[in-house]
């Protein structure tokens, strides 16, 4: 029986719509995403009086950010865990809205990646900036990328259940598909000067240049600018907004790293993804839409385990059956937008899979899967391999 | 270019790097309970105890799992080639990110499991980095 209880909503939404944006800032993204979201809902930039923040816009975070933006907010959040803080912050906005803390709580999401040329995948490991750290020390000196650190796990899930390449490849292949049916998501891999704008086989995946074994190319997502909000309401606004509202029955958040004698297939995913499906009262097999953060192909693999889609190192198996396509019969669809892999990854990508998540249990989707009921946005933040967030939102529409 | 360097002051890893200017792989243990505690810390992350003390590993381990970078734009790696990170479990018990050196080619020469020995490279700073190679 899906939890009844109905706490906070979310009510508007905004994806900023490029992903090359030179000559405008991250902060000016959070504001006109603000400003299109709470239209979208229904409600006035007055009406925000509380403000989530991940810390994205350029030192202004906080009491920065109300400032920049004009807010008297009387709840703030800075939680800044990488690229799932945006759930973390849906799962503290709902919490705040309950305990009658703020009404109106507004996420928002900048980033110029791409203008900046930030290498985020493929410089590094630790650049040796920034404060010293127990950690920076132990891990700057190896050459360790952040595309290495992902490929690690792979490399290791592939030794303990004899996953192959090719059944990673699925991944691609079925988001790559609801990319071109995406118009942001083509001009994004237009303007990204993608080679082959297209949809795409197993054997591109597999053909396309190693970057770090054994993860190709085209199982590395995208570095874009973008950006987006969301707006959260309680029950007594959400039912005066424009659109339908999308309830959050559930959440979960959790951390994971390295340990000795630790298994690296597992990530956080297993502690935060248990905690939500309890308070939503609802299990895996029961979610239409999986929007799943696909920073690579393996994120998903193992998040698709943790969170009991599968059992763990079953992955493989379970999205090889061309399951995870918007118009398969079974369950659950994956990133419908196009994911990280093929529309939009300005490097924390967490804002947008709630947006998309929220898009299906409206009807709104590019790739709508049929009468959407229930969805889950997990977010990854940090490494998966040395060490990383989790954060999970069950979505409900009436 | 030198690769990226442990900097100084930091107190919780400045005993491990001191240790290696001797080629020397030192690893905690908490005296009462007997835990691995590594990367280096202050305390014990299973119970907060600060009774730890330090000693001094044998250098062989097993490969847990690796990734051959063919793609780093670092100054100090783009000119390597394709090279191996590695986590290496330590046969005292405890995991530490490393390279693998010493093997003809790395996208075919190293699997999981494979046994490993340290293999120190002596850095212009004065510490020394353990790396492993085939045992």
């Amino acid at each position: 029986m899906v939890s009844q209880r109905r706490d906070a909503a979310i009510v508007g939404i905004h994806e900023y719509p490029k992903r090359k944006a030179p000559g405008v800032t991250p902060l000016q993204i959070k504001a006109e995403c603000a400003a299109r979201a709470l239209d979208d809902a229904g409600l006035k930039w007055s009406d925000v009086d509380g403000l989530y923040d991940a810390q994205d816009g350029a030192g202004m975070a906080g009491l920065g950010l109300a400032e920049y933006f004009g807010f008297k907010p009387n709840v703030i959040d800075t939680t800044a865990v990488g690229g799932s803080s945006y759930e973390f912050h849906a799962s503290h906005a709902k919490r705040d809205i309950a305990a009658g803390k703020c009404k109106v709580a507004l996420l928002t999401y900048g980033s110029t990646a791409h203008s900046d040329s930030r290498r985020i995948g493929s410089m590094g490991g630790g650049m040796g900036a920034g404060p010293a750290s127990p950690l920076s020390n132990m891990t700057d000196s190896w050459g360790m990328t952040l595309i290495a650190n992902y490929a690690m796990v792979a490399q290791r899930h592939m030794y303990q259940y004899g996953t192959t390449s090719e059944q990673l490849a699925r991944i691609s292949v079925a988001t790559r598909a609801h990319a071109m049916r995406n118009p942001e998501a083509v001009q994004a891999m237009t303007d990204l000067e993608f080679v082959g704008i297209n949809e795409i086989t197993v054997e591109d995946v597999l053909n396309s240049r190693m970057i770090a074994d054994p993860l190709h190319l085209l199982e590395c997502c995208m570095v874009s600018d973008g950006g987006g909000a969301v707006v959260i309401a309680s029950p007594e606004v959400a039912r005066d907004c424009k659109k339908k509202p999308v309830w959050i029955i559930g959440s979960g958040e959790a951390t994971k790293y390295s340990e000795n004698g630790g298994d690296l297939t597992v990530s956080a995913a297993a502690q935060s993804g248990p905690r939500a499906w309890a308070e939503a009262d609802v299990s895996a097999d029961e979610i239409d839409i999986a929007m799943i953060y696909d920073s690579f192909t393996i994120t998903v693999m193992i998040m698709l385990e943790d969170l009991g889609f599968c059992k763990k190192g079953e992955g493989g198996a379970f999205v090889s059956e061309q399951r995870l396509r918007w118009d398969s019969p079974l369950k659950p669809a994956l990133n419908t937008d196009g994911g990280g892999l093929s529309s939009n990854h300005p490097g924390m990508r967490g804002l947008f899979l709630l947006l998309e998540a929220t898009r299906q249990l409206r009807g709104e989707s590019t790739s709508q899967r049929a009468d959407a009921r229930l969805a889950v946005a997990h977010g990854n933040g940090g490494m998966l391999a040395t060490s990383h967030t989790g954060g999970t939102i069950i979505l409900a529409r009436d | 270019m030198d690769r990226p360097q442990p900097r100084f002051p930091e107190p919780d890893t400045q005993p491990f790097w001191d240790a290696t200017k001797e080629h020397k792989l030192t690893y905690q243990v908490d005296r009462d309970t007997g835990d691995v505690v590594f990367f280096p810390r202050a305390h014990n992350p299973k119970n907060g105890s600060r009774n730890l003390e330090w000693r001094e590993s044998k250098g062989q381990g097993t490969i847990y799992s690796y990734s051959v970078v063919r793609l780093n734009r670092h100054p100090a790696f783009a000119p390597l080639g394709p090279y191996a990170v590695a986590y290496v479990d330590l046969d005292e018990g405890f995991r530490i990110l490393t390279n693998i050196v010493g093997v003809a080619d790395p996208t075919s020469d190293i699997t999981i499991g494979q046994r490993v020995k340290v293999q120190w490279e002596d850095q212009t700073t004065g510490i020394s980095l353990p790396m492993f190679t085939p045992a």
